[in-house]
């Protein structure tokens, strides 16, 4: 019964390296053959972002937030080194890195699949779409398949209600999906 | 740019920018806000640059990149000024066209203006057209006319006209008393008197005191606060310098949301373009004000919003809210006095200053005064921005100024407020917007997002989506909010798929008053709120879930 | 400092100025029930089990007893029909979480919880947050933290950090009122699976 308890599954992952939101969506072993596709990221222009806020704790989440859009996710390497030069213990960096939506602990797919759930675009069809790219992706929100093609989450409102129900890849909008829509968009990306 | 030494130089300023416009020099106005921009406005934008310096006509026509102009449903939206004709569902293949026939031959493209539903009648003005005609647009009305990149369209509109008055003509005791005397409430959701909280802060002990704008506008379907800060960044900024000098603070924290670019370019814009004209940091128009300001970007939570959770984050530390036994207008950021209005409530500031609170207060209803940014969003004909005076009814905002509902279908409620706000039956729409009567009927007004629902809406599935999204966007500190969102969603779910049971309403509602007692924060004591509008004007949806298995809406789907 | 006289289920009581309505009460025996408060830590208001009725010039609310500051002529009341069924519910709200702690199970008791009122769930942590807390603010080693949020929030060691601090320490392990069960079986996961080194 214990093994069952989500602190232990968000744990064993931990001490892999790993965050428990990427244990939920993988436990295969996958990680490990993306993790090291992922050497190559940013790191000069990480190490950049870091030392311009040295010693500032108060720029936590501001350092996190510029690695995010920069590396698209946060290594675990990355956040020992944020705690050490922000002079920030590892448990408020690992707090604030996993208390907000943006940062993903967690490589991402070459194409990010955004669904708004708004209220709006619920009303208007949200789940009909989020169905629809669930089925055509094999991924739930959170996940990243397997040829990390794709990787997909749910956002909050965008503030553009009206396109509802809404869908973005890689930062551009589709508004007013109809499920038909759905595959034809996906279709176009590689 | 020149720096600004006196009111005199503004008002010098002032007149040489006016000087070098030429009022009847065309410009081709273009929304740039969040819904145009998504229905590919920014092509649009393209298109016409290109069609300009292809007919050399740059040096001729204006051409500006605006804030939303409202009326998103129609978009993408272009006004062609100086006689403002209105296109509405604009393409890049309609931009040559728009600039030989209009903009050139001051003809109007049939095709391309509003034609009303009901009557087919053609509309060419945008102040013409029923959306706009009918509004009170105090706040968001220049967003058309200014470019929101470029202070000198705010200073061409009067713009920092009411901080050189306040500066110069007042003293913080004066812009205090007006601001009272004009019964400003917090547009932010509380309805909190603007003033009192101004004065709590303004008297509380302390050298170091600061101000916020909040600009996280969290709640689904709420946008009417990003597109007056996009579109007219200037305004906010202005009435938050006037803030600054009456409650004597000298720093000031705009919080934002990371996921805004075009909203977070345009506040480090103006943030930018004010410093440098000397309307804000040090010495402020030479009156020996200093007020400087950052920005503070929220990346992706709720609780965030909340204001002492917020006050968190601008510390570099985990959203939690603390309990507010000592109010933030006392012990705010890093326990220091801090005063923090919302975007609209800091939007409101520069006119009452401007024209006084006598003008002010005549607007609006008799504890609900000026104009509300309404956006309104769901089964509705016109999602958009709509500004009405306080008081105005909500038949008139769902039928006037939204259309009414789409496909044929009827009203079935409007919510307001989101995730912490509540539901009002049809049956009930002739009430007016109004803080203290929305209230009473149990939705307070939220920050003014107005969710139109048509009857193939069920209540249960929608009071699960509220419980669902707060399930993960509370802090989960405390207990009667962690746990209790829990168990209210699990119940909720159950009922919704068929599995409810006899006692769960009232498990619901026990559920519900010991969260709305016993909970850490103001965002904890609110989750229950939509639940209970729901259970109060839709019990019978409930019990035909449980009792009859079966959803009167026709939603739910039942294993 | 000056002397704060306010009223505690009708005794008069003389408090300093700073203190909280719970060092209030406890400084003449009146027991307020807590599971998130420890004396050598900040109050954290994180369980409301303190929850009490504070009546301000006629007004009253319910306010968590270990944040609430004394103030002159508060009038307190430690019990009340709405003060116990509060507790009750949050109680019942835990043990679904935790239906074998002894602490809890006394306090249920008394309050007359339902063990069984809401479905089992799959974690024995309450989040009280004084294994967190203590490591923090006391030993200081920052090894065990909170992540995520909402109704996913957590308690999680840090492997790197527990591996070097928690052997000789373990001092959370007595403070968890679930009985250790949760802090003891966490520290355990984390190590058991220590980092790579790379």
């Amino acid at each position: 019964m214990k093994g069952d308890t989500p602190g232990a599954l968000g744990l064993r992952l931990w001490g892999r390296g790993m965050s428990p939101t990427y244990a939920r969506a993988d436990s295969s072993g996958l990680g490990e053959r993306r993790r090291s596709r992922q050497k190559a990221m940013n790191s000069d222009k990480i190490d950049q972002i870091i030392n311009t806020h040295q010693g500032q704790a108060s720029s936590l989440i501001q350092v996190l937030m510029e690695i995010q859009e920069v590396n698209h996710w946060l290594p675990r390497e990355v956040l020992e080194k944020v705690s050490e030069q922000l002079e920030v213990p590892l448990s408020r960096v690992l707090r604030i890195a996993t208390i907000y939506k943006t940062f993903s602990l967690t490589p991402k797919g070459r194409h990010e699949v955004h669904i708004c759930t708004g209220t709006a675009c619920k009303v208007r069809g949200a789940q009909r779409v989020l169905d629809k790219v669930q089925n055509l992706t094999g991924i739930k929100p959170g996940e990243t398949d397997m040829d990390d093609k794709f990787s997909l989450e749910t956002v909050n409102c965008q503030g553009c209600c009206t396109l509802g129900p809404m869908m973005q890849i890689d930062g551009k909008t589709h508004s007013r999906m109809s499920p038909a829509e759905i595959a034809d968009a996906l279709k176009k990306y590689e | 740019m020149p720096r600004i030494n006196s009111a005199a130089e503004l008002e010098e300023l002032r007149k040489s920018i006016l000087a070098q416009k030429d009022p009847d020099k065309p410009c081709i106005a273009i929304c740039a806000g969040a819904s145009c921009l998504g229905l590919g406005n920014d092509k649009v934008i393209s298109a016409f640059e290109e069609e300009l310096r292809k007919q050399s006509l740059e040096a001729k026509v204006d051409i500006r990149a605006t804030g939303c102009h409202g009326f998103c449903e129609k978009g993408p939206s272009v006004v062609i000024y100086p006689e403002e004709i209105c296109y509405l569902q604009v393409t890049p293949a309609d931009v040559p066209e728009i600039i030989a026939q209009t903009v050139i031959g001051k003809k109007v493209i049939d095709r391309l203006i509003y034609t009303d539903p009901n009557t087919g009648a053609k509309v060419a003005q945008q102040s013409e057209i029923p959306f706009y005609k009918n509004q009170t647009r105090l706040l968001i009305g220049n967003s058309p006319k200014i470019n929101p990149k470029n202070i000198d369209d705010y200073l061409a509109m009067g713009g920092y006209a009411a901080l050189a008055k306040a500066l110069f003509e007042m003293s913080p005791q004066e812009v205090l008393g007006e601001i009272k005397l004009a019964n400003l409430r917090g547009r932010g959701g509380g309805g909190f008197p603007a003033g009192s909280k101004w004065e709590t802060a303004r008297n509380a002990p302390g050298e170091e005191k600061y101000v916020i704008v909040n600009a996280h506008e969290g709640e689904p379907g709420a946008f009417m606060d990003r597109a007056l800060f996009t579109g007219n960044p200037h305004l906010v900024l202005e009435g938050l310098i006037i803030g600054a000098y009456t409650i004597g603070s000298g720093q000031g924290f705009i919080y934002t949301r990371h996921d805004t670019p075009v909203l977070r370019e345009n506040i480090d814009l103006a943030l930018a373009q004010a410093k440098e004209y000397g309307l804000l940091g040090d010495n402020i128009l030479g009156s020996g004000f200093d007020f400087n300001v950052e920005v503070h970007l929220d990346v992706g939570i709720f609780v965030s919003g909340e204001s002492s959770a917020l006050m968190r984050s601008i510390e570099g530390k985990a959203p939690e809210p603390r309990p507010k036994y000592i109010r933030t207008s006392v012990s705010g950021v890093w326990d220091r006095p801090t005063n923090l209005n919302n975007v609209e409530t800091w939007a409101n500031v520069p006119q009452i200053i401007n024209q006084g609170s006598q003008w002010y207060s005549s607007i609006g209803t008799e504890r609900s005064k000026g104009t509300k940014l309404i956006s309104l969003s769901g089964n509705i004909c016109n999602s958009g921005v709509v500004e009405v005076p306080m008081g105005t009814s909500l038949k008139d905002i769902v039928y006037d100024f939204g259309g009414g509902i789409p496909n044929g279908k009827q009203l079935k409620a409007v919510h307001f407020g989101g995730p912490m706000g509540g539901s009002i039956p049809a049956s009930l729409i002739d009430n007016p917007l109004d803080f203290d009567v929305l209230t009473k009927l149990g939705a307070s007004l939220g920050a003014g997002d107005m969710l139109v629902l048509d009857e193939d809406i069920c209540m249960v599935d929608l009071a699960r989506f509220f419980l669902e999204f707060l399930s993960g966007e509370s802090c989960g500190k405390c207990v009667p909010c962690r746990e209790g969102i829990r168990q209210m969603l699990k119940i909720l779910t159950n009922i919704s798929t068929g599995k409810g049971k006899e006692g769960d309403i009232e498990l619901l509602e026990d559920l519900a008053e010991v969260v709305s007692e016993a909970a850490l924060c103001s965002l904890g004591r609110s989750v229950a709120k939509p639940l209970l509008s729901m259970l109060k004007y839709f019990r019978d949806e409930f019990e035909a879930h449980i009792k009859e298995k079966r959803c009167p809406a026709l939603y739910c789907t039942r294993s | 400092m000056s002397k704060i006289i306010l009223i505690i289920d009708g005794k008069e009581v003389e408090a300093n100025e700073g203190m909280t309505i719970l060092q209030a009460a406890q400084s003449v025996g009146i027991v307020i029930p807590t599971l998130c408060h420890h004396e050598l830590l900040e109050p954290y208001g994180g369980c409301r089990l303190c929850t009490v009725e504070a009546e301000v010039r006629g007004r009253t609310k319910l306010v968590a007893a270990c944040l609430y500051p004394v103030e002159k002529d508060l009038i307190v009341r430690t019990k009340s029909q709405q003060v116990d069924k509060i507790r009750k519910m949050i109680l019942e709200l835990l043990l679904a979480h935790a239906p074998d702690s002894r602490e809890l199970q006394d306090l249920a008791k008394e309050y007359g919880a339902d063990k069984n009122r809401f479905g089992k769930e799959p974690s024995f942590c309450i989040h009280c947050g004084l294994c967190v807390r203590y490591c923090a603010e006391v030993t200081k080693k920052n090894a065990i933290c909170f992540i995520d949020k909402g109704t996913t929030r957590e308690i999680s060691f840090i492997p790197e950090i527990a591996a070097k601090e928690c052997w000789n320490c373990k001092e959370c392990f007595s403070l968890c009122p679930t009985e250790a069960l949760q802090a003891a079986f966490v520290l355990a996961q984390a190590l058991a699976f220590p980092a790579p080194t790379e």
